[in-house]
């Protein structure tokens, strides 16, 4: 497998296993820089064990698991480090600390990892705010917010240090039509904005046909169908027709 | 027995972690100081009135006792060298375990449960010197002092009893409380407890920190810290008096 300068991410012959439980087996594909992959599959598939495996927040058992030039998979935790400052993650439920602000939340990683005045950090956090439409939420509380709010704080936290690779776990999951659509209409000016790649996991067809350029179709770990829609839609796996159906 | 060995070998190596961590940058002293504020200052009402309490009823058993023997001139100085010696640190430490000790333990396996702390990774920041490090740390400064805290007010609580019932004046008081006591029966038993406090905080992050079962985790992190936390400290006490005898052999009483 080739990991030239357009590839953003790259799994070869990946496996994860939990116990007993294995969550991924044999896995291997790749994403180019600026594209939006957009992952489907029935719950429990691994789904959400293959973004946590791209940051690092999990190890694989087996394979090999490149981030642009970096293969990650024996990379050591300030190695990693350096290779995570290169994603955003936003997460199912966002995971925003809920000790502290709105504010506080983005500005963590703008003090911890850059050299940057107070007035600069103040001005990044205002901007990715107004970006997700939360500018006047900064001084909130993460408990005080709604879940389509919690979503957009997480984006921009998720997005605040301008990350190449931006990971999305179910970025609609609890959401109604238009509050997913707005979050999807985010993550696309990401992509056309900055070149951003993105990789969401996702229950949402139609959302993940407005966003996504290539699809990767999951089921017990496997991955069953990889490409366009209209490839995926060709598939000869009905479980990946079926998924990428608009009529389910 | 397997299990238990492999079990007391990850917290030793999780607190032997926190001890290297604290002494490699960043330092978290914005954390630290966030910590010491939940961790001392806001369980100062609790020791202090426990304290109280306790020193109250100590000085109202006692007097009864030292009354028959004519020795009730001695109260002063029983209750200060109870209180200094062994009483203080020991009931300041099983009382912050019950506080603090479940406090950290349900908050680290909160944030563990809810991807709080999976999203501090995801930002390249080293979650178990941002959340664990400062937490053990302000354990280990804020024992000693809340001891103190102990030690006067159930020092204060025993003059008012004894003044109550025999009307001695309050320097009177003060000086036959610290008559017989010497810096030997005051120093060690204080700063045994910064001792207390790194099991406190080791224990209890330990099981927030780890904990990987949902939302049940949450009460049992928080649960387990406070059992296992008292429990070592009322051991790990039996050892540090044995060595603080051992040391300085005025202190044994």
């Amino acid at each position: 497998m080739s990991h030239d300068s357009h590839t953003a991410v790259s799994f070869e012959d990946v496996s994860k296993s939990f116990g007993p439980k294995k969550v991924l087996s044999d896995v291997s594909f790749e994403v180019a820089a600026g594209e939006a992959l957009c992952i489907l599959g029935r719950s429990g598939t691994g789904k959400s064990v293959t973004l946590k495996l791209i940051i690092a927040l999990l190890k694989p058992d087996a394979g090999k698991i490149w981030i642009e030039q970096d293969e990650i998979t024996n990379f050591r935790e300030q190695d990693l480090s350096r290779v995570r400052r290169k994603m955003g993650f936003l997460f199912q439920d966002a995971a925003l600390f809920d000790s502290v602000t709105v504010y506080e939340n983005l500005a963590l990683p703008l003090i911890r990892l850059t050299n940057k005045s107070r007035d600069e950090i103040d001005f990044l956090v205002d901007k990715v705010l107004r970006q997700v439409g939360l500018a006047a939420d900064k001084k909130t509380m993460p408990s005080e917010l709604s879940g389509g709010m919690r979503k957009r704080a997480g984006l921009a936290r998720a997005l605040v240090l301008e990350p190449k690779i931006l990971l999305a776990d179910e970025p609609s999951s609890g959401l109604d039509r238009i509050t997913a659509a707005e979050i999807d209409e985010l993550l696309l000016q990401q992509k056309a904005e900055r070149q951003t790649t993105l990789i969401i996991v996702t229950h949402d067809v139609h959302g993940a046909r407005r966003v996504g350029d290539r699809f990767a179709v999951f089921d017990h770990g496997n991955l069953i169908s990889h490409g366009t829609a209209a490839e995926v839609e060709h598939s000869d796996n009905e479980i990946a027709r079926e998924l990428i159906s608009l009529s389910c | 027995m397997t299990k238990i060995l492999e079990f007391i070998g990850k917290v030793a190596l999780f607190g032997s972690r926190a001890i290297a961590d604290l002494f490699s940058p960043p330092f978290e002293a914005g954390q630290l100081g966030r910590q010491l504020a939940e961790i001392g200052s806001r369980s100062v009402p609790l020791i202090a009135a426990s304290g109280f309490a306790l020193g109250a009823v100590m000085t109202l058993h006692t007097r009864s006792t030292l009354v028959t023997f004519g020795a009730e001139t001695e109260i002063p100085t029983v209750q200060s060298l109870a209180f200094f010696v062994e009483i203080g640190p020991l009931v300041a430490g099983l009382l912050l375990a019950g506080r603090v000790g479940s406090g950290i333990g349900a908050v680290l396996a909160n944030m563990r449960v809810t991807e709080q702390i999976d999203g501090i990774e995801s930002l390249s920041i080293d979650s178990f010197k941002f959340l664990v490090v400062p937490r053990v740390l302000a354990c280990v400064i804020a024992m000693p002092l809340l001891t103190l805290f102990m030690d006067f007010s159930g020092l204060l609580a025993g003059f008012v009893a004894e003044h109550a019932a025999s009307h001695i004046s309050f320097h009177l008081y003060i000086v036959r409380a610290f008559a017989s006591l010497d810096w030997t029966n005051f120093i060690p038993p204080t700063l045994k407890t910064a001792v207390f406090g790194f099991i406190i905080g080791t224990v209890s992050a330990y099981f927030g920190y780890t904990t990987n079962e949902g939302a049940q985790g949450v009460g049992k992190a928080a649960t387990n810290s406070v059992v296992l936390s008292s429990l070592l400290l009322i051991l790990s006490d039996v050892i540090l008096v044995k060595c603080i005898a051992f040391a300085f052999p005025g202190t044994a009483l």
